[in-house]
C-alpha cells in the first residue's frame, strides 16, 4: 500500500471513530474511559483526545448549547448532549458483506455447538442491511464426529484415540488432552497434546476411527498452546526436507493440492519444490502418483522409490504362499 | 486527515443532518467552522471549492449518503443535506447470544481487508448498544481464507457487472481470457468458486478462485444482467453426485504391520500365515491400482488380473524410471550436494 493510501485509509478511520464514539458513549453512560478505549481497541490517550476533539464540534451557532457535551467523573465519562450524532453510521456494503458471510460460515460449520442463535443474528442482520450478499457456503463434515470431539473439548476430558497417520501410514491409540476443534479447509480437526508425542498435534477428524472419553480430566502442560492456523494447516518448516518433483500433465494437481515453495510452470513438465514431514510419506506419495512423477531431489527419495517398486514387482514374481491363497479363495 | 480538517467533517456531517433544507456550498461555507473565505477573492473561492469538493468525496468514501437537491425550483443552485434515516443504522435488537455470535463472526476472516470490514462493522454495532461476549465461543472455530480475486468477484456479482479475467488450469499450459457475468460466489469444502455466464461459451460455469491468475476486471455498466431467477448458487458447485458403485472386489496380501491406510478401507483382513488378506471394494480398477502402488511392497494384488496388471505395469514404469543422479545433472545449476536432505 502507498503512503498516501495508508494516510488516507487512517485518516477515513478517524473521522470513522468519532462519528461512532458518540453513539457508543450515548448507549453506556458513566463508561470508563480504560474500558471504552480497550472496547475500541485504542489507548485512553487516543480515546481523551477524541473527546477533546468532539468537545469542539456541534450545531451551527457553536454556542455552549449547541457543542457535543459530557460530563466526566473521575475516569469516567457521560455524553450529556450529543449534537444529533445519536446514531452510529449505517454499514457500509462491504461491513455488510463481511459480517454477513461470516455468519453463514458459522451457521454452516459442522458440528457447532448451538446453530439457533447464529440464524437469528443471520436473519436480523440480513433484513438490516437490506441485501443479501450473492455469497453461499456450504462446508460438509462429520458433524456427529466433531460434536463428539466438541464435547470432550467442553468437559475438559481426556480422550484415547485410535487415529489412523497418513504420515506414518499407521494406526496407533494414544491419549490426548483436547484443546480445540477447528474447521480448515473442509476438513475438522482436534487439536490436543498428545502425550505420546509430548507435542501439541492436528488429528483430522475423518482419520479419528475410535473415539474414548476417559474418566480423567484433560490435563495438558502449560505449554501446550493451539498452534496458530491462519496460513493453513501444514505449515512448512525450513528445517523440514525439501522434496523436488519433475511433473507430468496429469499429476499438475499437486501444485494446487499441497502448499508447495516453489513451481517452475514454463514447460509441459513442472518442477515442483515442497517441503515434507517425512521422506517415507514422500515416497508412497511419489509412487501413488506414478510414472507422471520423477523425484529430483533428494537423492535418497528418488532411490527409495525405484528400490521401493523393485522389491514390489520382485514380490509378484514369486508365488502367493498356499495359506493366502486358500484365504483369498473363501 | 489534520485535526482541523477531521474537525470541520464532524461539524459539516452534524450540521447536514441537522438541517431538513438543502444547504448550498456558500451557505455552509458561511456556517461551518473550516470554510472561511472571502468568497469575492476568486482565489480564495477556488481553494473552498477544492477543500469542499475533497470533503464530499471523504463522506461518500466513508458511506455517509450526501444527498444534492434543490428545496424550490427557484433555487439557483443545488445543496446538500443528509437524510437521517439514509445515514442511521437501523436498530438490530441482537439478544446477548447472537450479539455474541456476531463477535465471534467478525473475528473468523484471516483476510486482510475482509477483516477490517468485518471489525469496522462491529465496531458500528457496538455504537448501537450491542455488547458481545468476548468469552463465548461455538466449540468449533473454522478457519477461513479467501483468495485474491474474492473481493473484486463479490463487488461484480453485487453490482451485476460484467469481468475478464485470466484463468489456468493446471492441465492447460497457458491462462485464457475468460468472460463472465457473474452471478455468485461459492464456499464448497474450503474451496472459493465463482458461478455466472460465461460469455464465450454462452453457458453457466464456475470457476475457482485459486486459478484465476492476476486482476479480476470489471466491464462495461452496472445492473448488465439478471441472474436467473430462484438462483442456487451451490447446485453449480455441489453437484451432489451420487457415490460411485463400489461394485469392484478385490482381494490383497498385506504385509502384517503395514499398509495401515489399506487396512481401514479393507471389507475384512484376514491373518494367514504368509500375511494378511484384504478384501476391497473399489470403483475404478486404474484408481484402485494407482493407490495401490503407494504402498509399494506392503501390498500385492491377488485378485483381479486387471487391477494386479495395472498396479504391475506402473510398478514397472516407476522401477525403470532414469536413475537420479543423471536427472541430478539436468536441473541446471543446482548441485545436489548443497541440498538438506
Amino acid at each position: 500500500m502507498s503512503r498516501s493510501r495508508a494516510g488516507g485509509a487512517a485518516a477515513a478511520n478517524w473521522l470513522a471513530r468519532l462519528l461512532n464514539l458518540v453513539p457508543y458513549l450515548l448507549a453506556r453512560p458513566g463508561i470508563r474511559i480504560a474500558d471504552a478505549a480497550a472496547d475500541l481497541g485504542v489507548s485512553e490517550q487516543q480515546l481523551r483526545d477524541d473527546l477533546r476533539l468532539l468537545w469542539v464540534c456541534g450545531l451551527p451557532g457553536y454556542g455552549p448549547g449547541d457543542l457535543i457535551d459530557m460530563a466526566f467523573d473521575g475516569d469516567r465519562v457521560t455524553i450529556t448532549y450529543s449534537a444529533g450524532i445519536d446514531r452510529p453510521l449505517r454499514l457500509t456494503p462491504d461491513e455488510a458483506l463481511s459480517l454477513v458471510v461470516a455468519l453463514r460460515l458459522l451457521a454452516e460449520t459442522p458440528g457447532v455447538t448451538d446453530r439457533a442463535p447464529v440464524e437469528r443474528a443471520l436473519a436480523k442482520l440480513e433484513a438490516a442491511v437490506g441485501e443479501r450478499p450473492p455469497v453461499a457456503v456450504r462446508i460438509p463434515g462429520d458433524a456427529d464426529q466433531l460434536q463428539r470431539l466438541r464435547e470432550a473439548v467442553g468437559q475438559r476430558r481426556a480422550l484415547e484415540l485410535t487415529y489412523y497417520s497418513a504420515r506414518a501410514d499407521r494406526i496407533t491409540t494414544r491419549v490426548v488432552d483436547p484443546l480445540r476443534v477447528v474447521v480448515v479447509g473442509g476438513h475438522g480437526y482436534l487439536e490436543a497434546w498428545c502425550r505420546t508425542a509430548g507435542q501439541v498435534r492436528r488429528f483430522r477428524a475423518d482419520r479419528i476411527d475410535a473415539l474414548r472419553m476417559l474418566a480423567e480430566p484433560a490435563a495438558p502442560p502449560p505449554q501446550a498452546r493451539p498452534r496458530p492456523i491462519e496460513r493453513g494447516i501444514f505449515q512448512p518448516d525450513a528445517a523440514l526436507p525439501l522434496v523436488t518433483l519433475r511433473v507430468g500433465r496429469s499429476a499438475r494437481w499437486i501444485a494446487e493440492y499441497y502448499p508447495c515453495e516453489q513451481v517452475d510452470d514454463s514447460g509441459p513438465d513442472w518442477v515442483v519444490s515442497l517441503r515434507v514431514t517425512d521422506l517415507d510419506w514422500a515416497r508412497r506419495l511419489v509412487l501413488r502418483l506414478g510414472p507422471e512423477v520423477t523425484v529430483l531431489a533428494p537423492v535418497e527419495l528418488a532411490e527409495a522409490v525405484r528400490a521401493e517398486a523393485a522389491a514390489a514387482l520382485e514380490a509378484y514374481a514369486t508365488p502367493v504362499g498356499l495359506a493366502a491363497a486358500a484365504a483369498a479363495a473363501d | 486527515m489534520s485535526r482541523a480538517r477531521t474537525e470541520r467533517l464532524v461539524n459539516l456531517v452534524i450540521c447536514l443532518l441537522a438541517t431538513r433544507r438543502f444547504l448550498t456550498a456558500a451557505q455552509i461555507a458561511a456556517t461551518v467552522p473550516g470554510y472561511e473565505h472571502d468568497p469575492d477573492d476568486p482565489r480564495a473561492h477556488e481553494a473552498f471549492q477544492r477543500k469542499f469538493e475533497r470533503d464530499k468525496a471523504e463522506l461518500r468514501a466513508l458511506g455517509v449518503p450526501l444527498e444534492t437537491g434543490t428545496d424550490s425550483i427557484f433555487d439557483p443552485e443545488p445543496g446538500y443535506r443528509i437524510a437521517r434515516r439514509q445515514y442511521a443504522l437501523p436498530d438490530i435488537p441482537l439478544a446477548p447470544d447472537e450479539a455474541a455470535v456476531v463477535g465471534l463472526a467478525a473475528r473468523l476472516w484471516q483476510h486482510a481487508e475482509l477483516a477490517a470490514a468485518a471489525s469496522s462493522g462491529l465496531t458500528k454495532l457496538r455504537a448501537a448498544g450491542v455488547d458481545p461476549d468476548p468469552h463465548v465461543n461455538l466449540g468449533v472455530e473454522p478457519v477461513v481464507t479467501v483468495d485474491p480475486a474474492f473481493p473484486a468477484l463479490v463487488a461484480a456479482a453485487r453490482a451485476r457487472q460484467e469481468v475478464h479475467f485470466d484463468y489456468r488450469v493446471p492441465e492447460r499450459d497457458a491462462a485464457t481470457r475468460r468472460r463472465l457475468q457473474p452471478w455468485g460466489v461459492v464456499c464448497w469444502r474450503g474451496r472459493w468458486y465463482v458461478v455466472g455466464h460465461d460469455l464465450d461459451r454462452d453457458a453457466p460455469r464456475c470457476f475457482r478462485l485459486s486459478r484465476v491468475v492476476g486482476p479480476v476486471r470489471p466491464t462495461g455498466p452496472t445492473d448488465a444482467f439478471t441472474p436467473p431467477p430462484e438462483l442456487d448458487l451451490l447446485s453449480y458447485v455441489a453437484r451432489e453426485r451420487p457415490p460411485a458403485d463400489r461394485t469392484g472386489r478385490a482381494t490383497v496380501l498385506l504385509r502384517p504391520g503395514y499398509a495401515d491406510g489399506v487396512r481401514r478401507f479393507a471389507e475384512r483382513v484376514t491373518s494367514t500365515p504368509d500375511g494378511d488378506v484384504a478384501v476391497l471394494r473399489y470403483h475404478c480398477p486404474e484408481s484402485l491400482a494407482a493407490w495401490l502402488v503407494g504402498y509399494g511392497s506392503h501390498v500385492r494384488v491377488l485378485d483381479p488380473p486387471e487391477v494386479r496388471e495395472a498396479v504391475i505395469s506402473r510398478l514397472k514404469e516407476i522401477a525403470n524410471q532414469p536413475s537420479p543422479r543423471m536427472l541430478a545433472a539436468a536441473v541446471a545449476g543446482e548441485p545436489m550436494e548443497g541440498r538438506a536432505a
